[in-house]
């Protein structure tokens, strides 16, 4: 019996407008993912202007010790320390969601699972193999995979996987956490384009101003033309 | 008012007495007459010139902030979409410009093959066009480098490695275009600077070269009709309009519905889905690690299928680059007496309609996994693209062309 | 062409709206290319207030520290320095400090908020080049009555200990004072001033 990659994807909405989920968002990834990521591009006090955090909160929740408002998010942690734990540097995490995508980031936080063979006891659906642990394990406890046989119209049977199953509680029901790695995601989107609202804010006027400019030089131009016989 | 007019009237006839600018004008505006049958395909000129100035434009203001060596240049991309006021604009609409560039000057030289705008008297208007066109892919691929991602990392990997494939001189062409013996620091420093001083420059020297051969004999038409063969008393082309007023008020409408296409883009779709700007592009050059897929950027897509159709590598190569050449040829390859395809016989529009077809698919087969299918699909497109080119003097020559009117039809 | 039919009115009207519809386009994108030249995040970022440790400076100690890019002096003076100052009255261009060349809390006769501790931008206000600190022990071609000040090696513009531009030389105005604050009695905070009279 042969066992087959997964089935198991998920699909995300993301709404970088819905300022409160952001500021979740951000406490999980400064608490959970600042430990070993960086977001080098980021700076602080743009995330408290756009996601509406003051500097007395960015300072107390945020930031580290020396850190000032206008610093980017960096870490403390050397990659020649990250490489000796992990085997790879942990990479920064600034523009992920554009490499990415929402979809991927949001499968690969809900599809951990326990596989005793890997060095954190733990494997992944989307990103097989990682080399990152499930930082969110206490929140979401641990998922076993559950196989199924298959069998196909040539007779041979295949062991498919079905889907994963909740193993041990963790901190959070799987509903609650599924709104968290929402958060998380619809962070990430964020940071990987602090600009986007601004833009989509900016750019319906333009086009409504390129319209009205249209119709004027429409009819500029039929104006000239009933010249032309 | 009037005294006004008098003062300004008296300043222009200042210039005009040491410059001439009352006689550019006229020559190249007011009293430069075009055909007044042009159609949707000829708006395309103008625009490729407007988004030619967006790009130099948005190009020089970008490199106020860009940093041009491997450890800074990706940083500084970010950089300018994240810390400098209005940044993310000025990178959005240098990126979007440059795949709208390709766009406008592919339908501008489609609308060449719709009406033989590239047959007698026009071949060297055809044949700077055609440079423009080879500069134009050398400006876009050197640029292509400058965001020090992995797809631009890779992407120069691979194109300088064609230059390798050439017998002989190969592998020390590619050493000396990269500078080092991959793609690096120093290959990216260079690239910087044909891509901000060197092709810009040729460009803009070959687009003043193609108005000026444009101006001299005058614009095709729709109905490939030459306009200065019927002239008033005045000299004057009977089926000429002045291009001011009539053309600049209808490229500027032209130029609008552009503008908010574009803006479209800029503001909301600026990837638009990975094809603008790629997904893996957002993750920093990595010399040791390939990403699982790379695929040139759309619109070098057709020339890449070609050259993976090919089994062998100096033939792919050298296909490669026939596919880009063989378009030089075209004003003698054609011999049909007839320019609009409004005239012409079934043969050139059913070969126009296969070679379109191919080309689309090749581009489009260019992005795609070469799974064994579409390789086979890519050597069919490319038989047939190259059929259109190798055959065009024996379907030109026999085919059932239409008498052509003696005026131009309008409305 | 027939001209007789053509309605030039509405040919001016239109020509002139979207003449001026256009321009207002072309204004307006004309803003991207002007705030990008302003400084950035970045920028901003690094010129940031900083703070200075002030408890080792000895009288007559000075201070450089970069601020904003610029060198800021901090400068210590001694009671006698102090004295100095109000002796030069008639000899400095402005000794009232009217000129807006400080926050309103360091418009006083001393041109600072503690007398001991002047903080100014050290450049000069003519051209901008970076004046000398001479000491009134160290002097050599500044005159026998040389209390201590600055002197500026590009146009020989002088000032005092308060940064006051002497008259007769080609600076117009004192030297800047940054707006600062003290957090502590030894620290200085460059840059910001919140809570400051």
């Amino acid at each position: 019996m042969a066992t087959s990659g997964h089935q198991l994807s998920y699909h995300i909405n993301v709404d970088t407008s819905d300022v409160e989920s952001l500021q979740r968002g951000s406490r999980i990834f400064v608490n959970y993912c600042m430990g070993c990521h960086s977001a080098s591009y980021m700076r602080y006090n743009r995330l408290g202007q756009d996601l509406g955090i003051s500097e007395e909160t960015l300072k107390a929740n945020f930031m580290f010790g020396t850190d000032k408002p206008g610093n980017t998010m960096e870490i403390a942690m050397k990659s020649a320390d990250a490489l000796k734990f992990f085997g790879v540097a942990p990479p920064d995490l600034s523009v992920v969601a554009r490499s990415r995508g929402a979809d991927w980031l949001y499968t690969y936080f809900m599809t951990f699972y326990r596989d005793p063979s890997r060095p954190f006891g733990v494997n992944n659906l989307q990103f097989k193999d990682v080399a990152m642990p499930h930082v969110l394990w206490e929140l979401q406890g641990f998922q076993k995979l559950v196989y199924k046989t298959v069998t196909h119209e040539d007779g041979t049977e295949m062991e498919v996987i079905e889907s994963l199953e909740q193993e041990s509680e963790g901190k959070m029901s799987p509903d609650e956490y599924k709104n968290t790695v929402y958060d998380l995601v619809n962070f990430l989107v964020y940071l990987a384009e602090p600009a986007k609202f601004k833009r989509q804010k900016i750019g319906i006027w333009v086009i409504v101003y390129l319209l009205s400019l249209l119709v004027l030089a429409y009819m500029l131009k039929q104006e000239y033309w009933k010249d032309v016989r | 008012m009037d005294k006004i007019m008098k003062y300004l009237c008296a300043l222009l006839d200042w210039i005009d007495a040491r410059f001439p600018l009352t006689k550019l004008w006229n020559e190249h505006l007011a009293k430069y007459y075009a055909p007044k049958n042009f159609n949707f395909w000829y708006f395309f000129g103008s625009l490729a010139l407007l988004v030619l100035v967006i790009q130099i434009v948005t190009g020089i203001w970008l490199t106020m902030n860009y940093k041009p060596s491997a450890e800074d240049a990706f940083a500084s991309v970010e950089y300018i979409m994240r810390d400098v006021e209005w940044g993310w604009w000025m990178r959005y609409m240098h990126s979007t410009g440059s795949s709208a560039f390709f766009i406008v000057i592919y339908l501008h030289m489609f609308r060449a093959l719709l009406y033989g705008s590239f047959k007698k008297p026009r071949e060297l208007l055809w044949l700077t066009g055609m440079f423009i066109y080879l500069t134009l892919m050398g400006e876009a691929f050197f640029g292509y480098l400058l965001p020090w991602g992995q797809m631009s990392y890779w992407g120069a990997q691979v194109i300088i490695s064609l230059f390798g494939a050439i017998p002989v001189i190969g592998d020390s062409l590619a050493l000396w275009i990269r500078g080092d013996y991959v793609v690096s620091d120093v290959t990216l420093n260079r690239f910087f600077s044909f891509h901000v001083i060197a092709m810009p420059l040729v460009l803009l020297g070959l687009v003043f070269v193609h108005i000026l051969a444009l101006h001299e004999v005058g614009s095709n038409n729709p109905d490939g009709v030459e306009i200065k063969k019927k002239k008033d008393e005045h000299g004057i082309p009977l089926d000429g309009i002045p291009f001011h007023p009539y053309y600049t008020v209808k490229d500027i409408v032209g130029v609008v519905v552009f503008l908010i296409f574009f803006s479209m883009v800029v503001f909301y779709n600026p990837e638009m889905g990975g094809y603008f700007l790629e997904h893996n592009n957002f993750i920093p050059a990595d010399p040791l690690k390939t990403p699982e897929h790379i695929a040139p950027v759309w619109y070098f897509t057709p020339y890449y299928a070609i050259l993976r159709a090919i089994p062998s590598q100096v033939a792919g190569v050298f296909a490669m680059g026939l596919a880009v050449m063989l378009f030089f040829f075209l004003p003698w390859l054609d011999r049909s007496p007839v320019k609009s395809i409004r005239y012409r016989g079934w043969k050139y529009r059913l070969a126009l309609t296969a070679f379109t077809i191919s080309f689309l698919a090749l581009g489009w087969l260019g992005m795609q996994v070469a799974i064994p299918t579409y390789t086979w699909l890519a050597r069919v497109f490319s038989v047939i693209y190259f059929m259109f080119f190798v055959f065009m003097p024996f379907y030109t020559s026999t085919d059932n062309d239409k008498p052509v009117p003696e005026r131009v039809r309008y409305p | 062409m027939h001209d007789g039919e053509i309605d030039r009115h509405r040919r001016r009207f239109l020509t002139t709206a979207a003449t001026v519809v256009g321009g207002v386009g072309v204004a307006a994108s004309s803003i991207p290319f002007i705030s990008t030249m302003m400084p950035s995040a970045k920028t901003k970022a690094i010129g940031a207030p900083i703070e200075v440790d002030i408890s080792d400076m000895k009288p007559g100690e000075r201070k450089t520290v970069k601020w904003q890019g610029k060198p800021v002096w901090i400068l210590r003076r001694s009671q006698e320095n102090l004295n100095a100052l109000s002796s030069l009255n008639t000899e400095v261009r402005d000794p009232d400090s009217s000129e807006e060349q400080q926050p309103p809390y360091a418009k006083n006769e001393y041109r600072s908020i503690k007398p001991e501790y002047l903080v100014v931008i050290g450049l000069c206000t003519h051209l901008g080049c970076s004046p000398s600190y001479v000491t009134a022990a160290d002097q050599e071609d500044l005159g026998p009555d040389w209390k201590g000040g600055f002197f500026c090696p590009c146009h020989g513009s002088r000032f005092d200990l308060a940064g006051r531009v002497f008259k007769g030389v080609p600076a117009p105005a004192n030297l800047v004072v940054p707006r600062y604050r003290f957090v502590t009695d030894t620290r200085i905070l460059l840059g910001d001033d919140t809570g400051t009279g």
